[in-house]
């Protein structure tokens, strides 16, 4: 048999056309794959991404092409006291809703990793503020946080604590707190599941030899649970920042802005002036002005995690 | 990136709590015996049971309110405002025949299967490249995708309006099913790497050595040993698709074209005093489909949900 293939197998080798080439290189097929994916990602990602940077240097309007005016849109964002407000919000809801969520999702995901019946029913049920869309869980909250008719005003004077209806969304203040606890509620049940699924990996006969050791549970979490999670917590995180940074369907469901632009995030603002006002140029600057933060929370994260390749066992290159 | 402790997650277990192999393969109880009764109901479940009804309440006060009569609804003194003897589906009578909500949701559903099916097929061959085909330059693909999923749509949205516009995508559904790729594929491709990573090199060998090409390997081998994997991509990005809401706002203006969250806070927010009988009703009927998909589906979510982060 083999005298017999060996003949037949050759003259195919020397055959090979420019097509079969296509057909068989590595490299063409490779190539030919990814063909769909990249198509979409250059047309609809990228080349957005630098016309976006290119219409912030322009004076476009909707209906109207621009003319390149070089910085005057970031000079005159410079100058907005509207914009510096919109980045102090930004930055205030981001730290505290994700710190917050980092406090409580991590507390949740010890808490579910203990033994208890109905263990998993829990855990499903957990995860449902995460699956249902947004704007609709933020109507839910605009109701709840109603000046008039709010249940928490009601259960509260009930109660005896307040006398007078909170006016929640109405007061800047009270404002600020309702949405970063909606965006806390939103992302608490992401961060829990996913550190739970990193608690899962942890030997419980590490927390046995410890306590054996005689650490207490604050010791067991603190030189255990904490180390051994930091990988994960850092990739959660860093998506948990990106997602807070750039909000924009909650604020627009429940307040748009208000009250006296006291909850404004950059990304409000940019739709408010790019496509309600129709200064696209302007709207472009703003949401520009977003990636040099995105940049280093990216590289936080990255850093984050080249640091701790040793902990997989790696070596620490 | 590196590899992360999840990589070695049984996904499985994450929900129904049975921990992984590693973790307990004494069947021993652990350490629970340590802790009395009352202390574990202070610690554990009087906690625990104060986040859930917090999770939760939103879900019930929607729920009731969107069956609540009217004057139910703003009479608080009094009505006991936490439950109703008397629950109406006016509401969801007046949302079904009186608007346009059938068609949003029929909107929704179109362009949310529409945009995932072609992510999903997209990414089921970019991974499968990156991941078997080991091209030149595979890695900083795969690398550059990954970069892909951390571009937030409140970036985008701008450029792509004059983008769609341009286009005459302006007001179509297309327009939606054109860009909500560009948030699924990096998502769905990284989760679909590390499915097919977990496929053996050797079932791919024995097929060639057989003869069959790339193309036939993908679809008879890989494909089908992937399922899982595809629908964890498929139910996730339906949720993202279901979910996205920047993009519907500024690309779509008539009524009759809008999705369900873009229509609801747009449509129903009107001067009427009784409207959150309406509006917490097509809020509820907007997430019922998404809810009822994942009791079907939890592992798969929870799965797609670690694979996220995994890479």
């Amino acid at each position: 048999m083999a005298d017999v293939a060996i003949p037949r197998a050759k003259p195919q080798m020397s055959e090979a056309s420019a097509w079969t080439q296509l057909k068989h290189n590595r490299n063409w097929l490779g190539f030919w794959f990814m063909v769909p994916a990249m198509a979409f990602l250059i047309f609809f990602l990228a080349y957005p991404l630098g016309l976006g940077i290119w219409l912030s240097f322009t004076d476009t309007r909707i209906g109207r092409v621009g003319h390149f005016i070089g910085t005057e849109n970031y000079e005159w964002l410079w100058d907005d006291s509207i914009f510096w407000l919109s980045v102090f919000n930004t930055l205030l809801y981001t730290f505290v809703a994700s710190a917050l969520k980092f406090a409580v999702g991590l507390y949740l995901a010890l808490l579910l990793n203990e033994h208890m019946p109905f263990k998993a029913m829990l855990r499903a049920m957990v995860l449902i503020p995460f699956i249902v869309p947004t704007v609709l869980s933020a109507l839910a909250f605009w109701w709840i946080f109603d000046s008039q008719f709010s249940i928490i005003s009601w259960s509260l004077k009930h109660l005896g604590l307040i006398s007078q209806n909170i006016n929640f969304l109405g007061d800047t203040t009270w404002a600020r707190i309702c949405v970063i606890f909606a965006n806390i509620w939103r992302g608490v049940p992401f961060v829990a599941i996913t550190l739970l699924a990193g608690l899962q990996t942890v030997s419980p006969s590490l927390y046995e030899a410890a306590t054996l050791d005689g650490a207490t549970r604050w010791q067991n979490f603190r030189y255990i649970t904490y180390p051994l999670l930091t990988p994960i917590i850092a990739v959660v995180m860093t998506f948990s920042v990106l997602f807070t940074f750039t909000d924009f369907q909650l604020i627009w469901a429940m307040t748009r802005g208000g009250p006296v632009n006291a909850t404004h995030l950059m990304a409000t603002l940019s739709y408010q002036r790019a496509i309600i006002a129709g200064q696209l140029g302007e709207g472009a600057a703003i949401s520009s002005a977003m990636i040099p933060f995105l940049l280093a929370a990216i590289m936080v994260s990255w850093f984050g995690l080249q640091r701790r390749k040793w902990q997989q066992g790696e070596s620490n290159d | 990136m590196t590899d992360l402790p999840t990589s070695r997650i049984d996904l499985k277990a994450v929900l129904h709590g049975s921990a992984p192999t590693v973790a307990k393969d004494d069947h021993s109880e652990g350490m629970s015996y340590l802790q009395s009764v009352p202390r574990r109901l202070v610690t554990l479940y009087l906690p625990l049971a104060i986040i859930v009804v917090v999770l939760l309440f939103p879900f019930y006060w929607m729920a009731l309110t969107s069956v609540k009569p009217d004057e139910q609804l703003l009479d608080l003194d009094k009505y006991n405002p936490f439950w109703t003897w008397n629950p109406t589906f006016k509401h969801f009578h007046k949302l079904l025949f009186e608007s346009y909500y059938p068609y949003w949701l029929w909107n929704t559903m179109y362009v949310a299967i529409c945009a995932t099916v072609l992510s999903i097929i997209a990414s089921v061959f970019a991974a499968y490249a990156i991941v078997r085909l080991r091209y030149k330059g595979a890695n900083l693909v795969g690398g550059l995708i990954f970069l892909a999923y951390l571009v937030p749509p409140s970036i985008l949205f701008i450029p792509l309006a004059t983008v769609v516009y341009q286009y005459g995508l302006f007001d179509s559904p297309l327009a939606l099913i054109l860009t909500y790729p560009t948030i699924l594929i990096p998502f769905s491709t990284w989760l679909l790497m590390g499915y097919f990573k977990t496929i053996p090199f050797e079932l791919e060998e024995c097929a060639l050595i057989d003869g069959a090409s790339r193309w036939q390997i993908l679809i008879k081998i890989v494909v089908p040993l992937a399922i899982p994997g595809l629908i964890s991509a498929f139910i996730f990005c339906f949720t993202l698709c279901w979910n996205e809401f920047i993009y519907a706002l500024t690309f779509l203006q008539s009524t009759s074209n809008k999705t369900v969250p873009v229509a609801i806070v747009n449509e129903f927010v009107d001067g009427d005093i009784y409207r959150w009988g309406s509006l917490m009703a097509g809020a509820l009927a907007g997430s019922l489909p998404l809810v009822i998909l994942y009791a079907f589906f939890v592992e798969h979510y929870v799965s797609a949900m670690t694979g996220a982060v995994k890479e």
